[in-house]
C-alpha cells in the first residue's frame, strides 16, 4: 500500500480481488503465450516489488503520459514513437529481470489538469512501475506533486529551465545551463560574437534560458553585451515588427528561443524579410537557437532556415554506430507512417533515452522499488545512447555533451562543433540566479 | 500616423541611427502593418458573411482555415512527387482548389447541421464547436499530429529590394494582393449580382424575401458555403506565413470574432476598417512596446472601444 | 415556512430533484468509486458551481458570458495565492530539505524567487489571512464583474457582442497572468500546494473531506439560486430575457438587474474556482482562458440551460465523457465529444433537464400503456401551461 492511511471501501475491496483476477489470468495467459521468465528464481516477484507496484512474475507495467490530442500533440509525438521503440526493444532482448513491459498509455490531452488526473490514475489506480511523460515544465510541474507524494517515478525527457532537482524524477533533457553557456562561448570564440538579442516565447523556459544567457554574456564573456531581449505570447504567428527591430539593433548573434507553432511563422517571415543564414553570414552574423530541432524544421521547411545555428546534445546525423542503429531501428518500426524518412529530434533521443536508463538503473538495484530506483540512479550508465556516453549525477539530471549544428537544406543539422567533454548537470547554478 | 513617425524619429534619433536605417525601418514596418491588416482581413471575410450576415457563430472557422491550408499541402506534396515541373505554378490551383473543398464541406455543414439551428443562434455555437473538434481530429488522422508545410514557390519567396536597407517580403505583398482580391470578390458578390441580392433579402427580411419567390433555404446554403469557401482560400493563403497544424485553428478563431464583432456585424465596409485598425495598432505597438503587452493593449482597447460603439464601428441598418 | 418550502426548494417536484442529486452525490458516489474517482468527480463539481452561475445569467438572465472562465480563476489564483504562502512559510521552516538549499529568499513563493523578486508583491499581503482570503475571493470577481457589468449593460450592450467582449477580457487576463510570471507564477501557474492551515490536502480523508465541502457548496448554491429565480427578481430576470424594452419602459433598471445577476454568478463561479484549488492542488492560468469558458457553456448547454440541477448533471455529463472517452479511446475521443455537443444541441436542445422532464413522463406512459384504458390528452396540455 502506498499509504497507509487509505481505508478502502468494501467495493473498491472487491474491485482489487477482481483486479487481482485478471492479473492472474494475464500472468497465466503469459505462460501460455510462451513466455517464462528465465530468472524467476534469481528475482522472486516478492523480493523486487515490496511496494505493490503492478508487476508480477512475468510481466510489469509501466505508464506512458504525454499529449496525444490538443497543442501539444505535435510536439510530443516523437517521444511516444521513441519510448515505445525503447520498450519494444527491451522486451525483445527478454525485458528488465526477466519480465516483459506493458505500456499503459494516457493521453494529456495539451491540459495540465488531466496530467495531474492521469498521473494520479496511473500511480493510485494502475500503480505503474514507473511512468515516462510529460513535455513542457508546466505539465511536469502539475504531476511534480503527485509523484512526490504518492512516490512515483517519472521520466522526462525535454530540455527545460532547470531550478529543480526531485527524488521522484530522472531528467533525461538537459537543463539551461548544458545547452546554453557552452554554445554561448561558441559564438563567442569561433564566431567572435560580442552582441546579442535575446527573443523568446513568453513562459518560463525561454525566460530563465535568457536570464542565464544575459548573465553569461554580461559577466563570463569579454566585451558582450545583450542589444534586446523581447517576449511573444505562445502561438504567436506574426514576427514582422520583431524583425524590424532587430534589423536596427543589427546584433551578431540573433538568439531565438522560440517554441512551437510560432516558429513556422518566425522562420518564415525572416526568410521573407530577408534574413537567411546567407544573408548573415554575409554581415557576420548568426542565428543560434535552442528551440529548434530536426522535429520542428520538418514544419518549417528546410529552405527557410539553412544557415542557421542550433545548440543541442543530440542530432540525427551524428555518425556515431549507436546512432546509426537507433535511426535505423527508428525507421524499420515506423516504416509505415514514415517510409524511411523518420525525423528524430534532440526530444525524441532523450526520450528514448528512459526506459533504457530505467532498465539499468532496476538491474542495478534488482529490485522494482520506487526508493531503491531512486537510491540506486546516480552513476547509472547508459552505452547505448544515440548521443554517446550518458551517465546519470546524483541530482537525476545527466552529464551530457553541448553540440552545435548547421541547420541544412534537407532539414537535417551538420555538426559543426562539440563540447570535449560531458558537462556536469547543474539545475541551481550560482552566480546566474 | 504622425505619432507613430515622431515617436520613430525620436527612438532612432536618440540611439544615433543613421537617417536612411529610419526611413528604411519605417517602410517595413508600415508595410508589417499591412500584412498584418490582410492576414486579419482574410481571417475575418469569410466570417463577416457567416456571422455577419447570417448571424451563425460558427465556431469552427479557424477549422475552414486549416481545412484550406491542408488542400494547399497536399497539392504540393503531389506536385512533388508527381509533377515537379509543376511546382513553380500549383499554388493559385491550390488556392481555387482550397475553395471548393472548404465550401463544400461547408455546403454539407449548413445541410446537416446549421439549417436545423437557424431559430437559436446562440445554438450554432455549441454545434460548431463539436464540428470543430471533430475536424481537428479528421486532420490528425490523415495527416498526423505535427506541423507541416507547403513546399513554396520560389518566386514566392525572398523579398524585393526597393533600395538599400528595404526588404519589402514578397508572400506579404501576395496576401495583400490576396486579401484584396477576395474583398472586391465578396463586395461585387453581395451588392452588384443577383445572387447577392438574394442574400441581402434574405438577411433584412427572411419572410418577405420567401414571399417574393427567393428560394431563402437554398440561398442560406450557398451563403455558408462561400464563407467557408472564402476561409478556405484565406488558409492556402496564409501557408505562406504560418503554421499548419491540426489545432491551428484555434490561434485564430478569437482574433477573427474580434475583428468582425469591432467592424460591426453585417458591414463588409466596417470587418475592412476593423481589421486595419486592430492590424496597425498591433503592429506599432509591438514595435514600440512588446509583443505581449501589445496584445494586451489591444484587447483591451477593442473591449473600450466596443462599449462606446456597442454595435461596432459600422453598424448595418437592418430592420428586426 | 410554505412560502419558503415552495422558494427556495421548489417545491415537492424540486425537493425531490434536490433529494436525488444530493443523495448521488453525498452518498451513492462516496461508496461506488475509489478515492481517486472520487476526487475527479470534486473538480467537477467545482465546475459544476460555473454551469450553475451560467443557468442563472444565461438561462434566466439572457446574459451569455463566454469568459466566465475570468471570474473562475480569479476565485482559484485567490485561494490558491492563500495556500502557496502556507507552503512557501513550511518549506522555511523545514531547513536542511532540497527545496530551502534550491532557493535564494526563503519564505518566499518558489516561483518567485526564480524570478529575482526578493519581496512579497504588496497584494500578495492580503492573501498571508485566511478570513481576508476568503473576502478577497469574492469581493474581487464581484468588482470586476460589476465594473464590467455597468460598463456593458449601462451602454446597451447584449447578446452576441457581450459573449465577445469577455472573451477578449478573459483572453487578456490570460496574457498578462503569463507574462507577469513572478507575480503569478506564469504559465506553470501556482503549483505543489499542500495544506490549508496546518490541515494536509493531499491525503485520501482530506481529498473525500474537500469532496463533501464541494458537494455541499453546490446544495447551497442551488437553493440560493432557486430562492433567486423564483423571487421577484426571478420574474424580472425572465422578463427582461424575453422582451428587454418592454421591462425598460415599465420603469425598471434593466441595467441594474443584469449587472446584479452577472455580479451573483461571477462571486459563485470564484467560489467554485476556490474549490477547484483545494481539489487539485494547483491552478494555472490554462484554466482560466477561453477553451475551458466554452467548456462551461457547453456544461450549462448539455445540462439544460434552465435547470439549476440540470447545470450539475451536464458538468458531470460532458467532464465525465471526456476522462472515459480518452481513456478508453485515446485517438478517438474528439471525434465522439464533437458528435455528443452535436447531438444534444440538437436532439435535446433543452439539455438533459429537457430530455428529463419531457423524456421521463413519455417512456413512463409508453411503458404503463397497456394498463391504462384512455390515452390522458389533457395531461400534456396541463404540463404546458406549467411551465414558465
Amino acid at each position: 500500500m502506498p499509504n497507509p492511511t487509505t481505508r478502502p471501501g468494501a467495493l473498491s475491496r472487491i474491485m482489487r480481488s477482481v483486479v487481482m483476477a485478471c492479473a492472474a489470468i494475464g500472468s497465466a495467459m503469459a505462460v501460455e503465450d510462451g513466455w517464462t521468465n528465465p530468472v524467476l528464481d534469481k528475482f522472486p516477484t516478492a523480493a523486487v516489488n515490496t511496494t505493490g507496484l503492478a508487476t508480477g512474475d512475468h510481466w510489469v507495467t509501466v505508464g506512458q503520459l504525454h499529449s496525444v490530442t490538443g497543442t501539444m500533440a505535435i510536439s510530443e509525438t516523437g517521444s511516444v514513437e521513441a519510448e515505445r521503440l525503447a520498450i519494444k526493444q527491451i522486451n525483445d532482448m527478454g525485458g528488465i529481470l526477466g519480465r516483459k513491459i506493458k505500456i499503459i498509455q494516457e493521453d494529456g490531452a495539451s491540459d495540465w489538469p488531466t496530467f495531474a488526473e492521469k498521473a494520479k490514475k496511473l500511480l493510485i489506480k494502475d500503480k505503474v512501475g514507473t511512468v515516462f511523460g510529460c513535455w513542457t515544465s508546466a505539465s511536469r510541474k502539475a504531476v511534480l506533486p503527485i509523484f512526490e507524494k504518492e512516490n512515483g517515478m517519472l521520466y522526462y525527457p525535454t530540455f527545460y529551465e532547470g531550478l529543480e532537482a526531485s527524488k521522484n524524477v530522472i531528467y533525461t533533457g538537459q537543463e539551461a545551463t548544458q545547452q546554453i553557456l557552452w554554445g554561448l562561448d561558441w559564438a563567442n570564440k569561433e564566431k567572435g560574437a560580442k552582441t546579442f538579442f535575446l527573443i523568446g516565447s513568453d513562459y518560463i523556459w525561454p525566460r530563465t534560458s535568457n536570464k542565464i544567457a544575459r548573465i553569461h554574456i554580461e559577466k563570463h564573456l569579454k566585451d558582450c553585451k545583450v542589444v534586446g531581449e523581447e517576449y511573444y505570447p505562445l502561438g504567436h504567428t506574426n514576427f514582422n515588427s520583431l524583425i524590424n527591430k532587430v534589423k536596427l539593433a543589427k546584433p551578431d548573434v540573433i538568439y531565438s528561443v522560440v517554441v512551437g507553432g510560432s516558429n513556422v511563422s518566425w522562420y518564415k517571415q525572416l526568410k521573407a524579410a530577408g534574413i537567411t543564414g546567407a544573408s548573415l553570414a554575409a554581415k557576420k552574423q548568426l542565428l543560434l537557437t535552442i528551440s529548434t530541432t530536426e522535429d520542428e524544421v520538418r514544419g518549417i521547411g528546410g529552405e527557410n532556415v539553412e544557415g542557421f545555428f542550433a545548440c543541442m546534445k543530440y542530432f540525427q546525423s551524428l555518425p556515431n554506430e549507436n546512432n546509426l542503429k537507433f535511426v535505423a531501428a527508428f525507421n524499420e518500426m515506423y516504416k509505415d507512417k514514415y517510409a524511411g524518412k523518420a525525423v528524430v529530434g534532440d526530444v525524441t533521443q532523450a526520450a528514448y533515452l528512459g526506459p533504457w536508463l530505467w532498465k539499468a538503473t532496476v538491474e542495478k538495484a534488482g529490485s522494482f522499488d520506487i526508493d531503491k530506483i531512486a537510491a540506486a540512479s546516480p552513476d547509472v550508465e547508459f552505452t547505448g545512447a544515440p548521443e554517446g556516453y550518458v551517465k546519470i549525477h546524483k541530482n537525476h539530471h545527466l552529464w551530457s555533451k553541448a553540440r552545435i549544428g548547421e541547420m541544412m537544406l534537407d532539414g537535417q543539422f551538420k555538426v559543426l562543433a562539440e563540447s570535449p567533454e560531458l558537462i556536469e548537470p547543474n539545475p541551481f547554478p550560482e552566480g546566474y540566479k | 500616423m504622425t505619432a507613430k513617425i515622431a515617436l520613430a524619429l525620436l527612438l532612432a534619433a536618440s540611439a544615433g541611427y543613421s537617417w536612411d536605417e529610419i526611413k528604411g525601418v519605417m517602410i517595413m514596418q508600415g508595410f508589417a502593418g499591412l500584412s498584418l491588416f490582410s492576414i486579419f482581413l482574410l481571417m475575418a471575410l469569410g466570417l463577416a458573411i457567416i456571422f455577419g450576415q447570417m448571424k451563425v457563430i460558427n465556431m469552427a472557422h479557424g477549422e475552414f482555415l486549416t481545412m484550406g491550408a491542408y488542400t494547399t499541402v497536399f497539392l504540393s506534396w503531389l506536385c512533388e512527387s508527381y509533377a515537379p515541373g509543376l511546382l513553380a505554378w500549383y499554388f493559385p490551383v491550390a488556392m481555387i482548389l482550397a475553395f471548393f473543398v472548404a465550401g463544400s464541406v461547408g455546403f454539407l455543414v449548413e445541410f446537416a447541421i446549421i439549417r436545423h439551428l437557424y431559430k437559436r443562434p446562440l445554438d450554432t455555437l455549441l454545434a460548431t464547436w463539436g464540428l470543430s473538434m471533430i475536424l481537428q481530429e479528421t486532420f490528425r488522422q490523415i495527416a498526423g499530429a505535427r506541423e507541416t508545410s507547403a513546399t513554396m514557390p520560389e518566386w514566392l519567396m525572398g523579398s524585393l529590394q526597393p533600395f538599400e536597407g528595404v526588404d519589402i517580403p514578397i508572400n506579404g505583398i501576395f496576401l495583400l494582393g490576396a486579401s484584396l482580391v477576395l474583398t472586391v470578390i465578396v463586395v461585387i458578390n453581395l451588392y452588384y449580382t443577383r445572387s447577392g441580392l438574394r442574400v441581402r433579402a434574405t438577411v433584412m427580411n427572411r419572410d418577405m424575401a420567401g414571399a417574393v419567390g427567393i428560394n431563402t433555404r437554398m440561398t442560406d446554403r450557398m451563403t455558408f458555403a462561400l464563407g467557408c469557401g472564402i476561409a478556405g482560400v484565406a488558409g492556402a493563403a496564409f501557408t505562406t506565413v504560418g503554421s499548419i497544424s491540426p489545432s491551428a485553428g484555434g490561434l485564430y478563431i478569437v482574433d477573427t470574432f474580434m475583428v468582425v464583432v469591432f467592424g460591426g456585424a453585417g458591414s463588409i465596409i466596417g470587418t475592412i476598417l476593423a481589421a486595419f485598425g486592430i492590424a496597425q495598432a498591433q503592429s506599432v505597438l509591438e514595435f514600440f512596446l512588446s509583443g505581449v503587452l501589445a496584445k494586451v493593449a489591444v484587447l483591451l482597447a477593442v473591449v473600450f472601444i466596443l462599449m462606446i460603439r456597442p454595435q461596432g464601428l459600422v453598424v448595418a441598418k437592418i430592420r428586426k | 415556512m410554505n412560502t419558503l418550502y415552495r422558494s427556495m426548494l421548489g417545491g415537492r417536484s424540486g425537493l425531490i430533484g434536490l433529494a436525488i442529486l444530493a443523495g448521488l452525490l453525498l452518498i451513492v458516489f462516496p461508496l461506488l468509486l475509489e478515492p481517486f474517482r472520487l476526487n475527479m468527480m470534486g473538480k467537477y463539481l467545482s465546475l459544476a458551481f460555473v454551469a450553475i452561475a451560467l443557468v442563472m445569467c444565461w438561462g434566466y438572465g439572457g446574459i451569455m458570458s463566454l469568459g466566465q472562465g475570468l471570474f473562475w480563476g480569479l476565485g482559484g489564483y485567490c485561494m490558491a495565492a492563500f495556500l502557496k504562502l502556507e507552503a512557501a512559510r513550511n518549506i522555511a521552516s523545514e531547513a536542511g530539505t532540497d527545496q530551502i538549499k534550491a532557493l535564494s529568499t526563503v519564505g518566499l513563493p518558489d516561483f518567485m524567487d526564480w524570478n529575482q523578486i526578493t519581496e512579497l508583491p504588496w497584494f500578495w499581503y492580503p492573501f498571508k489571512s485566511f478570513p481576508l482570503t476568503l473576502a478577497l475571493m469574492i469581493v474581487v470577481p464581484t468588482v470586476i464583474a460589476y465594473i464590467i457589468g455597468t460598463a456593458m449593460f449601462k451602454r446597451r450592450v447584449g447578446g452576441v457582442y457581450f459573449a465577445i467582449i469577455t472573451q477578449a477580457l478573459c483572453w487578456a487576463m490570460e496574457i498578462l497572468f503569463v507574462t507577469r510570471q513572478g507575480w503569478t507564477g506564469g504559465i506553470n501557474g501556482i503549483t505543489d500546494l499542500r495544506t490549508l492551515l496546518g490541515w494536509d490536502i493531499r491525503t485520501p480523508s482530506a481529498q473525500s473531506s474537500i469532496y463533501f465541502m464541494t458537494v455541499v457548496g453546490i446544495l447551497v448554491c442551488i437553493v440560493l439560486g432557486r430562492w433567486l429565480l423564483n423571487s421577484k427578481f426571478g420574474r424580472l430576470l425572465v422578463a427582461v430575457r424575453d422582451m428587454e424594452d418592454r421591462v425598460r419602459f415599465s420603469g425598471y433598471d434593466v441595467a441594474n438587474l443584469k449587472t446584479t445577476v452577472f455580479c451573483i454568478a461571477a462571486a459563485m463561479s470564484a467560489v467554485g474556482g476556490a474549490f477547484f484549488v483545494l481539489n487539485v492542488g494547483f491552478m494555472s492560468p490554462k484554466l482560466v482562458t477561453i477553451e475551458p469558458s466554452i467548456y462551461m457553456v457547453i456544461f450549462c448547454a448539455v445540462g439544460g440551460r434552465m435547470s439549476l440541477i440540470g447545470a450539475v448533471y451536464g458538468t458531470l455529463a460532458v467532464s465525465y465523457g471526456r476522462t472515459f472517452f480518452s481513456e478508453e479511446f485515446p485517438a478517438l475521443w474528439y471525434f465522439l465529444m464533437g458528435s455528443v455537443f452535436i447531438l444534444v444541441t440538437m436532439v435535446f436542445p433543452d439539455g438533459l433537464a429537457g430530455a428529463a422532464t419531457r423524456g421521463v413522463p413519455a417512456a413512463w406512459r409508453w411503458l404503463t400503456r397497456n394498463f391504462r384504458e384512455p390515452p390522458p390528452a389533457p395531461a400534456t396540455a396541463a404540463v404546458k401551461e406549467a411551465q414558465p
